[in-house]
């Protein structure tokens, strides 16, 4: 059988998916989100939050410390540039083997527990990265100014080949420079070849074994299984994951700041995935976008712009209507999305994903006892 | 001895904060059974209690004072706070001392914001999966922080402390050392003494009233004193209620040592769900116990000579003792047999 074969099924979902990834700087553009800069967000925040969902989506551990891997990837691309060469590749593979590693340790110890002890062990440990990473580290890390490229970096296998140049290099994939568009197509691109190693480990037998460690790892361990390797093999996938966003995150932009790492930031990617749908495929996806989207489009909107938007109200109420809204846009944007988080959980647990399948089993009008949501189901404690 | 003396003070005010706040948590988890990650957000109401109670007695009247100049030959403008307009000289007197006073203010508040809290939203988890209960009070202390950053904006708001409790005291010579050698801020003495006087009112509350005693019984059993007859789940919800007030509280009294802004909830959540497991899921005397061991320890890991070992240790050390704990006793130090051992 060849190892790339996926069924049918996640075939089209693939096809459609890549369509719809590369056709983004067109069909982005009704919505005023078609600039590069927000497009690559988009591509590398959903490998992020796809790499997220392998663990939390299917083994149910909900981690609150996956930003730390984003911020080590993030180091580690821009060390890699800084030593090595500002060609992307060497960046990439650098920064997912490290991330693999520093997700191998922390889930070597996190993963002894489960349920709350573990969500709050990794939040102490992704803790224990930031502080350190502002503190003792800052040989390493440049502390509060960020990592940064400087002219004079060593950068040894570039000098090999060619002249220091008199201006600062940029990050570049084979000769190729990584700006604008170019930058968001080789995101994307990597962002398909996440996606469907992500559709591989969802199909495979160990995707099956993840699942069943989140419906019931007790009777797993009754069965003769040891559950501990899966699941800290999810973790150090989605570990490596987000260190593969962060380099990527360091490519398109090459500074590298601890404020990547902190815990707003593991919190960022748990409203994503549950935004989106919890171990569904697709619906992380979504949730970063739709995330990214908000956070960019939302918090570009003031008063006037309001105004503007409502200029069709009588005065006296066009007024109060802004003076409201304007608390939820702008610089509050994130109070919409604290309300929309919590309605989503309240309500919609699957996420977008549910309300799809709900809404179109309406207009289906079939009865079938739907997906219960996925959250219902915990880790066993 | 001063230094050791010295340090063990340092760690009391924040431990106090620290067991304050997990006393809260506990609270609510050996009630309700519910992991809250909003209990930071009740400490930053708390905080910001104070700062509305003082921008509110403070908020300046100017009346233009024609027989005297200012420097630039304008008329003279006189600032004066309203509660000085109404109260006179109590005004000033109420200016001054506004921190501890808006404790009765933050009191009810707490208590209304806590109960609705329960009703409106978390009494609807109490049946979902302990993952659905940290999202949503998740969810909930953004929302909450993200209102307090629209009205009171982002920026630290610093609270002046009564003049009087300005300063510090000489604890050493006190205890009979050289004097000078160790000295504390007044203040923090107080919030130190304040946060004991409020664990000792919660145990005694607990332990002597009947109301405490009938949900100590439900936090054992809830099913049997609910077949006796007995309406736990409103007291269970008062309970939340009260350890909201606790949480205010410990923000009220913390504002002048540090100036509160939207996340100082945040900042100390993390710390107190450490402190809460270090002390053992569910039991109270743990967590106080755990809030001023972790305060202290944190204290003696700031200083200068056991940074010069181990650099960094201040930064980290609390989270290093929950991973210890947590690998070794995994149900904290004085926890139960058996809640949330896994």
């Amino acid at each position: 059988m060849n190892i790339f074969y996926l069924p049918r099924r996640d075939a089209i979902t693939l096809a459609v998916f890549a369509l719809v990834v590369l056709t983004m700087p067109i069909w982005l553009v009704p919505f005023g989100a078609a600039y590069p800069g927000l497009m690559q967000k988009f591509a590398i925040f959903a490998i992020f939050a796809v790499g997220y969902n392998v663990l939390f989506g299917l083994t149910g551990y909900l981690s609150f410390g996956h930003a730390a891997f984003l911020g080590v990837g993030s180091y580690t691309a821009v060390w890699t540039f800084k030593l090595m060469t500002m060609n992307v590749i060497p960046a990439m593979i650098f920064a997912v083997i490290v991330s693999g590693l520093f997700a191998l340790a922390i889930g070597f110890v996190s993963l002894r527990r489960s349920g709350i002890y573990f969500s709050i062990l990794t939040l102490a440990f992704a803790q224990m990265c930031y502080n350190l990473a502002y503190s003792v580290l800052t040989p390493i890390t440049n502390g509060e100014t960020a990592l940064q490229l400087t002219i004079n970096d060593p950068r040894v296998l570039d000098l090999m080949f060619s002249e220091r140049g008199a201006g600062l290099p940029s990050p570049s994939l084979l000769g190729q420079g990584m700006s604008g568009i170019e930058a968001f197509y080789v995101v994307a691109v990597v962002l398909l070849i996440a996606f469907y190693i992500a559709q591989k480990i969802f199909v495979s037998p160990f995707g099956m074994m993840l699942r069943a460690i989140k419906s019931n790892q007790t009777r797993m361990h009754y069965t003769g299984f040891n559950t501990r390797p899966y699941a800290l093999t999810a973790f150090v996938i989605s570990g490596m994951y987000a260190g593969l966003a962060g380099s990527l995150l360091a490519a398109t932009d090459p500074l590298a700041g601890a404020e990547r790492m902190q815990w707003t930031a593991s919190g960022e990617v748990v409203l994503m995935t549950i935004l989106g749908g919890v171990g569904t495929l697709i619906g992380p996806v979504i949730g970063a976008w739709l995330i990214k989207y908000f956070e960019n489009i939302f918090s570009g909107f003031n008063d006037a712009m309001l105004h503007h938007t409502f200029s069709w109200l009588p005065q006296g109420a066009q007024d109060v209507v802004v003076a409201i809204t304007s608390k939820f846009v702008g610089e509050g944007w994130q109070l919409s999305l604290g309300l929309i988080f919590v309605l989503v959980v309240v309500f919609l647990p699957g996420g977008v994903m549910e309300g799809i399948r709900r809404f179109s089993s309406i207009f289906r009008n079939r009865r079938e006892p739907g997906p219960t949501g996925a959250l219902k189901t915990s880790p066993a404690e | 001895m001063e230094t050791i003396l010295a340090q063990l003070l340092n760690g009391l005010d924040k431990g106090g904060a620290y067991a304050l706040i997990a006393l809260g948590l506990t609270l609510v988890f050996g009630t309700l059974g519910v992991v809250n990650f909003a209990h930071g957000a009740l400490f930053m109401l708390g905080a910001f209690c104070a700062v509305a109670f003082r921008q509110f007695i403070t908020y300046e009247t100017v009346t233009l004072d024609p027989t005297k100049l200012s420097p630039w030959g304008a008329p003279l403008e006189i600032k004066t706070p309203m509660a000085q307009i109404w109260f006179g000289d109590f005004g000033a007197v109420l200016i001054n001392w506004s921190v501890p006073i808006s404790i009765l203010l933050a009191i009810p508040v707490m208590l209304v914001i806590g109960i609705a809290m329960e009703r409106g939203l978390i009494k609807h988890f109490y049946k979902r999966a302990h993952m659905d209960q940290i999202l949503v009070t998740f969810g909930l202390a953004i929302v909450l922080q993200e209102v307090v950053k629209a009205i009171f904006g982002a920026n630290p708001i610093s609270q002046p402390m009564p003049v009087e409790l300005r300063g510090s005291a000489d604890i050493g010579a006190m205890l009979g050392l050289t004097p000078g050698m160790v000295t504390y801020p007044i203040w923090r003495l107080i919030y130190f003494l304040f946060s004991a006087s409020i664990i000792g009112a919660v145990f005694a509350f607990l332990r002597l009233t009947t109301f405490g005693m009938v949900v100590r019984a439900g936090m054992a059993d809830r099913e049997t004193v609910g077949i006796l007859g007995i309406n736990i789940d409103r007291r269970f919800t008062i309970m939340f209620g009260l350890a909201a007030v606790v949480a205010g509280l410990a923000g009220v009294m913390y504002t002048p040592l540090v100036p509160p802004n939207y996340h100082l909830g945040m900042d100390f959540l993390v710390l107190s769900f450490v402190v809460v497991v270090v002390g053992g899921m569910g039991s109270l005397p743990g967590a106080v116990a755990a809030g001023f061991l972790l305060g202290i320890l944190q204290s003696f890991a700031s200083m200068t000579e056991i940074k010069a070992i181990i650099p960094g240790i201040d930064q980290i050390i609390i989270y290093l003792v929950a991973v210890v704990i947590l690998l070794v006793r995994p149900r904290g130090l004085l926890g139960r047999r058996g809640v949330m051992e896994t």
